[in-house]
């Protein structure tokens, strides 16, 4: 295949219905007792623990990065969450606040959240983040090259941004609420894995829809066909507006029964979120002492 | 730009492995608030009356084998019963308005809707179907079918326009084992909202939930004799259309029976409908949505275990996709799950009976004799109970027994085409003509095929979808008459043109 070629950019068509369907009929399952603390606790393992705001503060990040490390200081065996995700300027204090606990520091990077900015100054954001210690790197894609047919130039950019990011993984963010058509993010996946993404990201969290079930779903399925096609396995994060426990679960539900074991384990799957950790934390106490405690015994971020 | 990934080749495959970081607890749903009897009556007249036979026979629960309860075997006399009861009623029920009788279809669907807990725990006890699909299909389709004709009961004169319609008389109805509460539904209340009155027969197997829609028909205070509900075996339903105060007879179940009733019936100035087996071709084309695709066939051969008179059964795949197709399906049936149908996340449940089993397990064998390679789930089976594991055939050629008789079990037989005619030609060789399935991303190839299909219902890019709207039956051996929609009013009318009701 000569490599200027489009077609290596071909995915099956989707059909939104069934997509829809499927990811419908997977959040009737039922998840109870050791199943259900069994999954809370490997939720809390995979959560990207978030803060993305204009008025973030060294403070707020110490603050975030000390509950990811120990998300209920009172029980030690709930795991830490997998990383803390930041702008790349306050890279410096979340590896420090971080040290030592294996807990990584995500930045997000390439002109987030539109991406509308030259590829030099995206590379040379990429390059200051990973220098201060981010060991993983959140991209954004072009949504305008995308929407306008050139995925060779999206292509390029997710090459030359996993160059840049050297050992640090490269979560690449499609922004699938712009994408808007299922066929569309089904291609995206398939440019930013090819491209060398190590995870496929659903969105910033500053667009909506953000994260929906049938879009993970699908990127599941991308990635398991990789997977299958290349032996190269690619993470998926599930990025904003998954608020609740039980939401959280049905979309565990799907990676267990789409993609299976090896996609169960913070290595390759991850929510990106902020409130979701305390209300995964309420339902383990609850799960664990029979009542619920009341929103004020856990911290807020 | 890209290079297409280098494929892995030779030694190690990837593989995908399932259920090791996390499984489900079980989740059963409680069972204790279904009061069940240890003894069924008949309901005849809007009551519960001993059978004159005074014989009863026991129904068990597929999955345990556990008998569940006694049902009353109806004999001549009580059909005769019955029959008498539903002719009196009759004047009576066709005098009512519309208006009127719509208020009882109404009444009896908010009921199931409130008891529909109730319902689906006693389907799938009696039944062997998993409870995701009574909880979320059988119930909600059954309360569906009576809101949407008493829609109908008061707009009788709009069915068929320039043309007068009246009430068929005394209906016979005879239905399977398979969707035992829906096909009461769906044969029931069309009839009434016409102004007919019904004898009902439900299978010998799974008669208790039609026998707690009467309880609902009390509770609705429907008049006494309007529906009458007699359970039995083959003699009873035998005895019932036969006999010479019916005006018409509808009865869904085996080609075999459907013919006998045919014959039994020609000649009487009974109207009849059937609704027969199936053997539907499910196309799947290079260009459709795959992943989607083998959710449409793993729902039109497994849901309700493949007991399905309309079920996916014959896989026509297009030769550049099939072993793509196959290998994405074998995968998929792998993580069905089989077992306890009580359990919420069980997806497929127990073989209703030890008989559909042993034939379930004939024509695999004959399937594997001649040839075709069997492919099953590596599921675990309940050790009590009747169960048989999801199952695929390749290399399938269209004279097998299993690609040309109703195998009525959770079997997918597997073939290819390579163009449109050739799929065509190969989906209608068959004497069967119920339903059939499309999956292709390409409009105008839907409409073409459409046309061309002999089957009563196409599905494109979907399967097994149901709706009160929407007209469900067949052709050829797969019976005549249609139910749902204004074409299922149909069945349940005499036009009298031209002529004013008086």
């Amino acid at each position: 295949m000569p490599p200027s070629s489009r077609s290596a950019f071909q995915v099956p068509p989707v059909d939104a219905v069934a997509l829809e369907t499927r990811a419908a009929d997977l959040a009737t399952r039922s998840i109870k007792r050791g199943a259900k603390a069994r999954g809370l606790e490997l939720v809390v393992s995979m959560i990207d623990l978030t803060t993305l705001e204009g008025m973030d503060s060294p403070g707020k990040v110490r603050h975030l990065c000390s509950k990811a490390v120990r998300p209920l200081p009172r029980r030690a065996d709930v795991p830490s969450c997998a990383a803390v995700c930041v702008y790349p300027d306050l890279v410096p204090v979340a590896v420090a606040a971080t040290a030592g606990s294996g807990v990584q520091v995500a930045s997000v990077a390439t002109g987030f959240p539109a991406g509308r900015t030259d590829r030099r100054t995206k590379l040379r954001e990429v390059t200051l983040a990973v220098r201060a210690g981010a060991s993983e790197v959140d991209m954004v894609i072009d949504r305008g090259a995308f929407l306008c047919g050139r995925e060779d130039r999206v292509f390029d950019e997710v090459r030359a941004v996993k160059e840049a990011c050297g050992e640090a993984h490269l979560k690449v963010i499609l922004e699938t609420g712009e994408l808007q058509t299922y066929d569309n993010i089904r291609r995206a996946c398939r440019v930013a894995m090819l491209g060398g993404a190590d995870f496929v990201k659903t969105s910033t969290g500053k667009v909506a829809p953000a994260s929906t079930r049938p879009v993970v779903l699908l990127m599941l399925e991308a990635v398991r066909d990789y997977y299958l096609e290349t032996g190269r396995t690619v993470g998926v994060k599930a990025a904003g507006g998954i608020r609740s426990a039980k939401d959280a679960l049905r979309y565990l539900v799907l990676v267990n029964e789409t993609c299976g074991d090896r996609w169960m384990t913070p290595e390759w799957f991850r929510f990106g979120a902020s409130s979701l950790l305390n209300d995964v934390l309420m339902q383990l106490e609850k799960l664990r002492t029979g009542s619920y405690q009341r929103p004020t015994d856990f911290s807020r971020d | 730009m890209a290079d297409l990934p280098k494929k892995t080749r030779g030694r190690r495959r990837p593989e995908l492995t399932f259920g090791g970081a996390w499984d489900y607890a079980a989740a059963p749903e409680a069972t204790d608030h279904v009061a069940l009897a240890s003894r069924h009556h008949l309901f005849i007249g809007g009551e519960f009356v001993r059978p004159r036979t005074r014989s009863y026979f026991a129904t068990v629960n597929p999955a345990t084998e556990q008998t569940l309860a006694e049902v009353a075997q109806a004999g001549a006399r009580d059909v005769e019963v019955a029959v008498q009861a539903a002719k009196r009623a009759l004047p009576g029920w066709r005098r009512l308005s519309g208006d009127d009788r719509a208020r009882y279809l109404f009444r009896i669907a908010r009921l199931l809707q409130e008891r529909s807990r109730e319902f689906a725990v006693l389907e799938t006890l009696d039944n062997g179907k998993p409870i995701k699909e009574t909880r979320d299909v059988d119930v909600p389709l059954a309360a569906q079918h009576f809101f949407y004709h008493a829609g109908w009961a008061d707009k009788l004169g709009l069915l068929f326009p320039g043309e007068e319609v009246e009430p068929v008389g005394v209906v016979g109805q005879v239905i399977p084992w398979n969707f035992p509460l829906l096909m009461a539904a769906w044969k029931i209340a069309p009839a009434l909202a016409a102004g007919n009155t019904v004898v009902l027969k439900p299978a010998e197997t799974s008669p208790l939930t039609a026998l707690r829609l009467c309880e609902v028909l009390q509770q609705a205070g429907l008049p006494p004799g309007v529906v009458n509900v007699i359970t039995g075996d083959g003699a009873t339903g035998h005895a019932l259309v036969r006999h010479p105060e019916l005006n018409k007879v509808a009865f869904t179940g085996s080609t075999a029976v459907g013919k006998e009733i045919q014959r039994a019936v020609a000649g009487r100035g009974v109207d009849l409908t059937l609704e027969l087996g199936g053997k539907a071709a499910h196309l799947v084309f290079e260009d459709a949505a795959l992943d989607q695709a083998v959710e449409g066939v793993v729902r039109g051969i497994f849901f309700n275990q493949g007991h399905v008179c309309c079920a996916g059964s014959r896989l026509l795949v297009q030769e550049g996709v099939h072993d793509e197709f196959v290998r994405k399906l074998q995968r998929r049936m792998a993580r069905i799950r089989v077992g306890d149908p009580l359990d919420k996340n069980t997806d497929m449940g127990a073989i209703h009976s030890k008989e559909q089993l042993q034939r379930i397990r004939g024509l695999v064998a004959s399937g594997v004799e001649e040839g075709a390679a069997l492919h099953q789930s590596a599921c675990e089976l309940p050790r009590k109970g009747f169960w048989f594991a999801p199952s695929m055939f390749t290399n399938v050629s269209q004279t097998h027994r299993v690609a040309r008789e109703e195998i009525f079990g959770p079997v997918l037989t597997v073939s290819t085409f390579r163009t449109p005619e050739e799929a065509v030609h190969k989906a209608n060789d068959t004497s069967y003509g119920l339903s059939a399935g499309i999956w292709t991303d390409k409009g105008a190839r839907i409409l073409w095929l459409a046309e061309r299909m002999r089957a009563g219902v196409v599905w494109n890019n979907t399967f097994n979808r149901f709706d009160a709207a929407s007209p469900f039956g067949g052709f050829q051996e797969s019976g005549f008459g249609r139910e749902g929609g204004r074409q299922g009013m149909r069945a349940y009318v005499r036009l009298r043109s031209g002529l004013l009701p008086g």
